[in-house]
């Protein structure tokens, strides 16, 4: 594949990206504009930031659902950190399955909370699964640059 | 792209705008960082509210704004901005992911200057400086008004004193005593010497104003008062004016978010009811006040509004003194907002600066403005100052031996007072309703037809010590005099014509205002109204109704103030009578006006020798 065959692709999956509604295309192009000669991989490095951090919540949610009795108001307090969280790289579809949790948590249903986790988690995969696509395949265009 | 905004002017305001941003999240923290470097703002980010605050009071004057997360694992995000709102007075910027209603509402009662939503965007935070710059206009516009006001100064430690009125108990009178002794002292050095002393103001450190935070939070905002705070603060330097001023600038901080959250929000009532109704009152009236300074800020015309708000004040004040003074307080001792006013040279307007007597200054006050109210009122001064003690009023004697008229009239047996009262209120045609009372000030307020109802109360107090009884000694009281219960049932006569006196004067300048401002004085009698109700009720809400007295009182020094402010500065040079009667035309002259002037002419030459004392 040549290289505009490739910036092509790369184009295409954006724009999948959020028709998909995984993104926000307000937010993520905000952090593409972000983007300068200090942090030429801005989006990327958000990116990776939020999923290392995602990783932290999901611990401390998992937590305090699994503790008894469950807590939920601290479990929404969690959950709503983890939603400010998304909302940071604009994932539309994880920061819906959130509010999902959050409802539960209102309702303090242990069950519900339980399966809008695992719903939480699928999308979460889903979109890192495809942001990491995403990047592989500017890096294979040549849109990014080496620090 | 990246040119238009990162090339640095620092020389231009928004650039290089000092942010401290505090996000728990460190995606978030990251992209705002960014952003806000885009902007040209200088950025410094904390994960944690605890590492904020501190970074914040490491480097007090570091941070022109802060921009904070709501949800914060280590201190919840209204605490932070709550601290960071009092202890360093920055614009505080509250974020979080929803717009949930109450959440963002709760930021805006906590000071927080702008709420905005997650995600954040570009144009919302280049805009930020804005509050940066507000701010520094609203303290601009402070300084001004209290380096040329001082009068403010004067209202706000009247209403301080009220509050404490109010809200101290019998066992918190002697701080009110020991205030008038430090007040005492101060009044013995000469002018210049306090002015130095007052100007030698208290820097409130972070950690000071914790304390006093802290204090504040520990009584409770509703039943605080400064002698309490100074208590609890526990700093031996700090006076309870130091306190008090901070209160005050305190309360009006929050009343000023307050307003702002009115202003924002429709349900920013509920902040109201988070207060307790005195409270509310209080901070009411200082709003009053100061959106009446704020307006002549506007239009250029400080003194005047200087003027009436002295005066307003004033005759709050006087009414308290006047009751210490009956309850045998030893010296009727000038206040210090008042001396506060006498080293500022530029007011030369204030015929009350002359005067450290505070009967004397309502008397002043009330003939600087309205020439028929000082008729009105004199006599009814005179009374209670009869009962109370003459010692230390320089002035107040020197006024009066300039009146000799009108000073007999005390000594004259009490009919004959009212009887030329009721001749000139017959000369605004009124019918003069003399009835059999004991206080000749009940009479002459009965003789004004709209206020009638109110002598009855008087009347019903005098008679049987019933229900209202223990209300007006309660008052007393709370006035922060010295009153035991046994001087209260010793002169329980005394203390009553006292409040009678207190009450009548409400009462008769009100329809004073009612000769002007005929509309105006309606209002002004359904709140006597209501006080007097409040008072048959009895002890039911003896505040209450003395609120209510005050607040007509505060009106009709505005009126008085803002219409005839003016005139009253130019007073003391009009002793002749034809342009003073130019001057107030609507007048009706009946020969017991000339009565009444030729006795206002005797005192002129008091007044411009003070007038000359102080120029």
């Amino acid at each position: 594949m040549d290289r505009n065959q490739l910036q092509r692709q790369v184009a295409l999956k954006r724009s999948f990206l959020f028709e998909q509604c995984y993104l926000d295309p307000q937010q993520f192009v905000q952090l593409e504009e972000l983007q300068d000669d200090a942090n030429p991989n801005f989006v990327e490095e958000i990116v990776t930031l939020f999923y290392k951090d995602s990783a932290r919540l999901f611990q401390k949610i998992e937590q305090a659902l699994y503790s008894r009795p469950i807590d939920f108001a601290k479990l929404d307090d969690y959950m709503h950190q983890f939603k400010g969280s998304t909302s940071s790289i604009g994932a539309i579809k994880v920061k819906n399955e959130c509010s999902q949790f959050k409802e539960f948590c209102l309702a303090a249903n242990a069950d519900g909370c339980v399966r809008a986790l695992e719903r939480v988690k699928q999308e979460h995969q889903t979109l890192r699964i495809h942001l990491e696509n995403y990047f592989q395949l500017r890096r294979q265009a040549g849109l990014v640059q080496r620090v | 792209m990246e040119s238009s905004f990162s090339s640095p002017r620092n020389d231009t305001f928004p650039a290089g705008l000092r942010v401290l941003v505090v996000d728990d999240d460190p995606t978030w923290l990251k992209i705002l960082e960014k952003m806000l470097k885009r902007c040209s703002y200088e950025v410094t980010t904390c994960g944690l509210a605890r590492d904020a605050l501190h970074l914040l009071r490491q480097k007090k004057d570091g941070y022109d704004i802060v921009i904070s997360d709501v949800n914060m694992p280590d201190m919840d995000g209204f605490r932070l901005l709550e601290h960071v709102g009092l202890e360093m007075d920055l614009p505080v910027i509250m974020m979080s992911v929803d717009g949930e209603t109450s959440r963002v509402m709760r930021g805006v009662q906590h000071g927080a200057c702008d709420y905005l939503l997650k995600p954040i965007r570009m144009k919302e935070l280049r805009n930020i400086w804005q509050h940066v710059f507000r701010k520094k206009i609203h303290e601009i516009r402070d300084i001004e008004s209290h380096e040329s006001l001082e009068g403010i100064q004067l209202i706000r430690s009247g209403s301080d004193q009220y509050d404490e009125g109010y809200f101290l108990n019998a066992d918190d009178l002697t701080s009110s005593r020991k205030r008038k002794d430090v007040d005492n002292k101060y009044d013995d050095k000469d002018f210049a010497d306090f002015s130095s002393t007052k100007k030698a103001r208290v820097v409130w450190s972070v950690d000071l104003h914790q304390k006093f935070v802290k204090a504040v939070h520990h009584i409770g905002f509703d039943k605080v008062g400064p002698k309490k705070i100074l208590d609890l603060m526990n700093v031996p330097w700090l006076t309870r004016e130091n306190v008090a001023s901070h209160l005050q600038k305190y309360r009006l901080y929050l009343s000023r978010l307050q307003k702002e959250n009115e202003l924002k929000s429709s349900c920013g009532g509920m902040k109201h009811s988070d207060y307790s109704s005195k409270d509310a009152q209080g901070s009411f009236g200082l709003q009053n006040s100061i959106s009446i300074q704020q307006s002549d800020v506007a239009h250029g015309s400080f003194k005047v509004s200087g003027d009436n708000l002295v005066s307003q004040r004033v005759g709050t004040k006087s009414h308290e003194s006047d009751i210490e003074g009956i309850v045998s307080e030893p010296v009727a001792e000038p206040k210090k907002g008042l001396n506060g006013n006498i080293p500022d040279p530029q007011k030369t307007r204030s015929p009350q600066m002359d005067f450290n007597n505070s009967y004397a200054e309502t008397k002043i006050c009330l003939i600087g403005n309205v020439p028929d109210s000082q008729k009105i009122r004199t006599p009814q001064v005179r009374p209670s100052h009869s009962i109370a003690l003459v010692e230390s009023e320089v002035n107040f004697t020197e006024f009066e031996s300039a009146i000799p008229t009108k000073y007999s009239w005390n000594e004259i047996p009490l009919n004959k007072a009212q009887k030329p009262l009721i001749q000139l209120n017959s000369g605004f045609n009124k019918p003069p309703l003399p009835g059999p009372h004991s206080h000749f000030q009940v009479d002459r307020v009965q003789s004004i037809p709209s206020i009638s109802s109110r002598p009855s109360t008087a009347e019903e107090d005098v008679t049987g010590p019933a229900k209202s009884k223990p209300s007006y000694s309660e008052c007393i009281n709370t006035q922060g005099s010295h009153v035991s219960p046994s001087t209260t049932d010793s002169f329980p006569d005394q203390i009553k014509s006292c409040l009678v006196n207190h009450q009548v004067s409400e009462a008769i300048s009100t329809s004073t205002a009612n000769m002007e401002y005929q509309g105006f004085n309606l209002n002004c009698i359904t709140d006597l109204e209501s006080a007097q109700r409040n008072l048959i009720m009895g002890s039911a809400s003896p505040f209450a109704s003395l609120d209510d007295g005050f607040q007509i009182c505060w009106y009709q020094g505005d009126c008085y103030g803002m219409n005839l402010g003016l005139q009253n500065i130019e007073f003391p040079e009009y002793n002749d009578p034809a342009l003073v009667s130019e001057l107030w035309p609507f007048w009706v002259v009946t020969g017991l006006f000339f009565f009444f002037f030729f006795s206002f002419r005797g005192c002129q030459p008091a007044e411009s020798i003070n007038l000359h004392a102080y120029p």
